[in-house]
Formats: C-alpha cells, sequence, structure tokens
C-alpha cells in the first residue's frame, strides 16, 4: 500500500490514495467542505474559495478543492477562519449577484450563517438578460464567475472557446468577445456551458421562457432516459419531460462517454420529437 | 555619508550606462567571466553564502531559490527578470535599469547558467518605454562582447500592458504564455513548474543586479555593510512631504529616521515639517507612526517588531496635514481597479473596501471591515488580495494617525 497517505481532518486519522484532494478527503472523513465552483468533471477553478481550509504551518488558508494531501497533513475544516471565510464570500456573493437559482451558494449561505446585506449597498451584478438566440438565455445578473463555462466550452470538454472571463477586478465577467451577442460568437450551442452553470446565469430558452410564464414546475417534471439517436456515439440523454413536452435535455455526469457533455442536436434538437408532421 | 553607491554606480562613474566602457568599468565582464567558469553548485554556494535576500517584495532567500530550480527535474528551463515594478510608490527597478542596465541584465546571464536555462525573458512595465531601450541596447552589448550567440542564452524582452497584478510571478508567466495574467494557484510553484510548466526562477531586477556586483567581487566583500540577518544594501523610492525624494541605496539596518534626515538622502521633511506617518512597503505596506518611525530600522527583524516590513523598498512620507482616510481612499481604488477578477474575497472585497472608504465610513464599520480583510488575507488565492487591506489594519490598529481622531 505505498501509494497511500495519511492526514489528519478535524483531529481524526485519515487514509487516502495518493493523488486524492483535500476536498476529496474531508468527503472521505464525512467533513464535507461546501464548493461553489467546483465541479467533478472540470478542472478546479479555484475561484470562489468557498472550500478553503485550515492546514496547519500554512499561513493563508488552502483552497481543498485543488491541494492534494499529503502524509502528516493537519486539517482543520471548520476553525475560526475558515469558517470567517466562508461566511464572507457568501456575503459578498449575495451582495452582488441574484442567488435564487443558485442552490450552493444559499446552501453555503446557510451553513455559514451569512448575513445577506452586511456588504449590500454597493455596485451589483445587475445587468440586462440577453437572448440573442433561440437556444439559451444569459442572465448574468445571477453569474458568481465561476468559471466553469469558460472551462466547459474551452479545454475540459468542447474546445470551441467562445466564451472566456475579459474585464479585470469587479468588472470582470464572462465574455463571447468583444460583448458580441452569441450568434457573432464562435459558439455552437452546446449548452455545455448551460449544462455546469451553478447559478441559472445560462439556462435553456425552453426552460427560461416556462419560468417567466410562471409555468416551470419541477414537481410536475419527469425524467426518461434514452440514448441520442442522431450518431453512434451513443450519448445518453436524460430527457425532462413536463406536460409530456421536453423540456430540457441532459445528460448524466457519471455516464462514461458524455460526462454530461452533449453536442447542439443531442441537448437541443429535441423539437422533431413532438412535431405532430411526421414523415 | 549614508548613502553606499553599489548597485547604482558611484557618482564618478563616467561611461554610458550601456557601453562596453560600462561593463568593464563596473567589473560585470570579469563577474561574468568567473561565473561562467563556476559550476552551478559553486555560483550557489556563492548566493548562499551572501545571503542575498529577494528584493521583489517578499525577501525569500535567493540562493535557495536557485537551489530548488538547479534540482527540479526537467530538460526545459527559464529565467526571467521581473521588472514589471507597478506598486505605488516604487520607482526603484526603474532607475537602476536607467542607471545601470548592465548589472541586472549580468545577473540574469548568471542565474541562467546556474540553473542550466537556455532562454531568458525580462519582463518590462510596458510604461517604461525609455528603459526598455536601454535595456535593450545593453543587451546588445552584452552581445558584441561575445555574452551572446547562438550558443548562449537567448534573452527576449517581454513588454507589459498596464496591469499591477501582471508582476505577480505566475500571472507574469501567463503573460508571457500569451494568456491573461490571472494568477496560478501555489502549489506547485514556479521552481517545478512555471513558464510552460517548466521550473522557472525568477527575481526581481534588483535582486539581480545584487548578483552582479555580489560576482563581480566577492561574498566578504558584499557583507561588508547590512545587518546579521540581511547582508547588503536596499534601494529605497523616496517620496512624499520630503526635501529630496528619489531613489538611494542604503545599508540593512539604517535607521528610518536617518533615512528622511540625513543630509545627502531625504534631508529632512517638507510640508508642514511634522511627521504624521509613513507608508512602508507600497500599497500593500503598512502605516507606520511618528515613534514607530523614530525606533526602527530598515532590517526585517526591526520592522517586523511593529508589524511593518520593507517590501518593495518604497518609502512615502505624509506631513500631520494629510487625511489618511483620504490615501485609505486612493489605496483602495488602486487595489479594486488592479485586481485581476478571479477570486471572490479579492474581487468583491477591494470594491467594496473602496466603496466605504469613498462614503467615509472606514472607522465606523471597523468590525466589518475586520472581518472581510482577515478573509481577504486568509482567502485570496494571491498576493494582491491577500495584502490589499493591509495599509487599512494598520491604520485601524493605530487610531491615533486618524487626522480626524
Ligand atoms: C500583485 C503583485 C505584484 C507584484 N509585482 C512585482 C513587480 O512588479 N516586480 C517584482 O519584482 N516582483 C513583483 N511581485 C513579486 C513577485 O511575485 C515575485 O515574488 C518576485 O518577482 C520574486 O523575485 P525576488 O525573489 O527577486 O524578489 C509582485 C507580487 C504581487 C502579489
Ligand atoms: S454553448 Fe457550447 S460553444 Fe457555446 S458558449 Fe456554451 S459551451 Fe461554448
Ligand atoms: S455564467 Fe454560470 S457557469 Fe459561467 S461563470 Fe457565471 S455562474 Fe459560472
Ligand atoms: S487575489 Fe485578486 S489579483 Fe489575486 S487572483 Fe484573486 S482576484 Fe486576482
Amino acid at each position: 500500500m505505498g501509494n497511500s497517505v495519511t492526514l489528519m481532518i478535524d483531529g481524526q486519522s485519515v487514509t487516502v490514495a495518493e493523488g486524492t484532494t483535500l476536498r476529496a478527503a474531508c468527503d472521505q472523513a464525512e467533513h464535507v467542505v461546501p464548493t461553489l465552483c467546483w465541479h467533478e468533471n472540470l478542472t478546479p477553478a479555484n475561484a470562489c474559495r468557498a472550500c478553503v481550509v485550515e492546514v496547519k504551518g500554512s499561513r493563508t488558508l488552502v483552497a481543498s478543492c485543488s491541494r492534494v494531501a499529503e502524509d502528516g497533513m493537519d486539517v482543520q475544516t471548520a476553525s475560526e477562519r475558515v469558517l470567517n471565510a466562508r461566511q464572507v464570500v457568501a456575503e459578498l456573493l449575495l451582495s452582488v449577484s441574484d442567488a435564487k437559482l443558485a442552490p450552493d451558494l444559499l446552501h453555503l449561505a446557510e451553513m455559514s450563517s451569512a448575513d445577506p446585506v452586511r456588504f449590500t449597498g454597493g455596485a451589483t451584478w445587475a445587468q440586462p438578460v440577453r437572448q440573442d438566440n433561440n437556444l439559451y438565455v444569459r442572465d448574468l445578473s445571477k453569474c458568481i464567475l465561476c468559471y466553469r463555462c469558460v472551462q466547459a466550452c474551452g479545454d475540459d470538454a468542447q474546445n470551441t472557446f467562445a466564451i472566456a472571463v475579459a474585464g479585470r477586478g469587479f468588472g470582470a465577467h464572462i465574455d463571447a468577445g468583444f460583448g458580441r451577442d452569441l450568434p457573432e460568437s464562435d459558439c455552437v450551442y452546446c449548452g455545455n456551458c448551460v449544462a455546469v452553470c451553478p447559478t441559472g446565469a445560462l439556462m435553456g430558452k425552453t426552460e427560461w421562457d416556462l419560468r417567466q410564464q410562471g409555468q416551470w414546475d419541477e414537481s410536475r417534471i419527469t425524467q426518461t432516459e434514452t440514448i441520442c439517436s442522431y450518431c453512434g456515439v451513443g450519448c445518453e440523454l436524460d430527457l425532462h419531460v413536463m406536460d409530456n413536452q421536453i423540456v430540457k435535455v441532459t445528460s448524466p455526469q457519471d455516464h462514461p462517454v458524455t460526462h454530461g457533455m452533449l453536442c447542439v442536436k443531442g441537448r437541443y434538437g429535441y423539437d422533431f420529437v413532438q412535431s405532430e408532421d411526421h414523415h | 555619508m549614508n548613502e553606499v553607491r553599489r548597485l547604482l554606480p558611484d557618482r564618478h562613474t563616467v561611461s554610458h550606462p550601456a557601453s562596453p566602457e560600462r561593463l568593464r568599468e563596473r567589473g560585470f565582464d570579469q563577474a561574468l567571466a568567473k561565473a561562467m567558469a563556476m559550476s552551478s553548485e559553486a555560483i550557489i554556494a556563492e548566493i548562499i553564502a551572501s545571503g542575498i535576500k529577494g528584493r521583489g517584495g517578499a525577501a525569500f532567500p535567493t540562493g535557495l531559490k536557485w537551489s530548488s530550480v538547479n534540482k527540479a527535474a526537467g530538460q526545459t528551463k527559464y529565467v526571467v527578470m521581473n521588472a514589471d515594478e507597478s506598486e505605488l510608490g516604487t520607482f526603484k527597478d526603474r532607475v537602476l535599469l536607467e542607471e545601470d542596465p548592465l548589472g541586472a541584465l549580468v545577473g540574469l546571464l548568471i542565474a541562467a547558467h546556474a540553473v542550466g536555462a537556455r532562454k531568458a525573458f525580462c519582463y518590462i512595465r510596458g510604461e517604461y518605454r525609455e528603459v526598455e531601450h536601454r535595456l535593450a541596447r545593453a543587451l546588445d552589448i552584452l552581445q558584441q562582447e561575445g555574452w551572446g550567440g547562438p550558443d548562449a542564452v537567448d534573452v527576449e524582452i517581454r513588454r507589459g500592458a498596464g496591469a499591477y497584478i501582471a508582476g505577480e510571478e505566475t500571472a507574469l508567466f501567463n503573460s508571457i504564455e500569451g494568456k491573461r495574467p490571472e494568477p496560478r494557484v501555489k502549489p506547485p510553484f514556479p521552481t517545478n513548474k512555471g513558464l510552460w510548466g517548466s521550473p522557472t526562477l525568477i527575481q526581481n531586477v534588483e535582486t539581480l543586479a545584487n548578483v552582479a556586483v555580489l560576482f563581480a567581487h566577492d561574498a566578504a566583500w558584499f557583507t561588508q555593510y547590512g545587518t546579521k540577518d540581511t547582508a547588503g544594501t536596499k534601494l529605497i523610492a523616496l517620496s512624499g512631504h520630503i526635501q529630496h525624494p528619489g531613489v538611494y541605496e542604503v545599508p540593512f539596518g539604517m535607521p528610518l529616521a536617518d533615512i528622511l534626515h540625513a543630509p545627502d538622502l531625504g534631508g529632512s521633511l517638507a510640508g508642514s515639517g511634522r511627521l504624521g506617518a509613513v507608508l512602508l512597503g507600497g500599497a500593500a505596506g503598512t502605516f507606520l507612526s511618528p515613534d514607530e518611525v523614530a525606533t526602527s530600522r530598515l532590517d526585517y527583524a526591526s520592522l517586523g517588531a511593529v508589524g511593518a516590513s520593507i517590501g518593495s523598498g518604497a518609502v512615502m512620507v505624509f506631513d500631520d496635514t494629510v487625511d489618511l482616510q483620504w490615501v485609505l481612499t486612493k489605496l483602495a481604488r488602486f487595489f479594486a481597479e488592479e485586481s485581476c477578477g478571479q477570486c471572490v474575497p479579492c474581487r468583491i472585497g477591494t470594491q467594496r473596501i473602496m466603496e466605504i472608504a469613498e462614503q467615509g465610513n472606514l472607522w465606523t464599520r471597523n468590525q466589518d471591515l475586520r472581518a472581510l480583510s482577515q478573509a481577504m488575507r486568509d482567502a485570496s488565492i494571491c498576493g494582491l488580495g491577500q495584502t490589499a487591506p493591509l495599509a487599512l489594519l494598520s491604520i485601524l490598529d493605530r487610531p491615533g494617525l486618524r487626522r480626524d481622531a
């Protein structure tokens, strides 16, 4: 068993495989750390800082999503500094973005007893919704700049590089290049960015329209598993169906072929199924 | 006489800064010849014996860093001169490169030889155009003198594009690679994974100039000045309410009061003539009270006792009429504008500190600001966010410095 490391997590000895991140080690010890930008199929962006833990001997706190566990590390997941950092991260994000559809952020706020108004009163991310195509809508007022969409569009999945972070400081934002509308950009509408967005800032047009009409109702949505019929790759599709209509298509994150990623046909090419007019 | 000119050429130097005569006048030709005949281990041992520490702000032991890069696994290695110098109140690398560009370049070539790098970069602040021309000319001179060419180290000058954050070492690598200058997460450290994932040695201009003068002499000469902990001299960028603002070279351990008052240094206070505070280390530095200034020396241990550090060597002097809340507002705006925006504590935190400062609420929101500052220090990715609240905290800790208190 040369390939394992043993560390302390909140005073409890834990042995994990070499290469395991502190986040995964904390999971194993059932001292789960909260995360916002981390995603099981994406390279850690290290951006949100919700997952920080205290490692003995380290001057600053450490992002557990990307730091690899080492033998003899002494990790605290709930020290005073960790609790303060989590709380402030939640408060800062709540002071900027619309968190209504961001369950992970709401969870972080609750577990850290964040005061939602402590840092409000200044600039926010409120901005007009961008509906410039028929497949997905960008409501960046909800964006927390987690970088997930950029990574999904880039070399973690899609390799299209249609979107990136532009601007700096508080003005940093997700951009399709020079502020362009998506149809003018390199976007191929695979919707992989939408699939990984944790806040509803990116949303399929069908879901968006139904929500606007007050018709979106999770309790009435059923999921049906199938295989995409467009090509021979064999991507598994979950058809989200409400009132006998497909309202969204996803693929399981743990599917060995897709890892949750699809192409434009599998994700958005479902209208034909519902067409009355089959020839 | 309080100024000691070793990194800066002494005042009798007559040759043009970028000329073969200067190379010889400063003994840099011999320094190169000596170093090139030495093994990596011998060079690194000499650096360790000299006790040189990084002059870019963090004061990391230089010999240790060279040793790590030398030992790091990998065929391709890089060395980088960090001349991005964009910290508020810091202009010493500019003067050093103007007055003696060959020194830092000689240090860079010795570094490349010591760690086994064939490619070097000089990353220079975009606004330093004239300095860049002089640096390029000095590079030509070195090549003409036989220290360049196909078998030697290829040195490339890269210009920054106006971002303070690009001076942070890993952001600088991203910039050279053609990416957004967003700092990378550490570890891995540059000594193992820097430019294009290869072991990279990055040093400040002044650090490299120290290497050049060390090899033009020896460790015994080098340690003639300085303290037990920190040998050598330090460039100070003196600005604000002072009779003779400018760049001075002084030995480590010099009393701060001498830097302000000595006739050949600051030459006493300007403005009201009464000291209000000194901001040591730039925007990310610490405000010191007049009493602390009177009792502190330019030395890491002495300054550590009052919670301060030398940083890049910026010394900004404020007389007793300056409202430091106004200064803090300026500093806050600097950080809000220069944050790369990557991580939450810094992206939103610097904005909130700026807003609170602009509203004039810095003193009333003490509790909130302390919680925010702690989170920024603890959870920001890089040194920018981690140090952005330090100047503010130093005043919250020294209520006596508030003009309006
Ligand atoms: C925001 C930020 C800006 C920095 N800017 C500079 C700079 O302009 N020049 C510099 O030498 N170091 C700068 N540094 C420090 C570098 O990251 C690095 O530590 C330094 O270049 C190492 O060289 P040294 O050991 O010779 O000091 C900066 C650090 C941070 C966090
Ligand atoms: S839909 Fe696909 S191509 Fe378009 S931005 Fe999103 S991930 Fe990139
Ligand atoms: S749009 Fe969504 S996925 Fe992209 S950065 Fe914002 S919150 Fe993250
Ligand atoms: S601390 Fe600030 S400058 Fe550094 S990575 Fe985070 S946002 Fe960027």
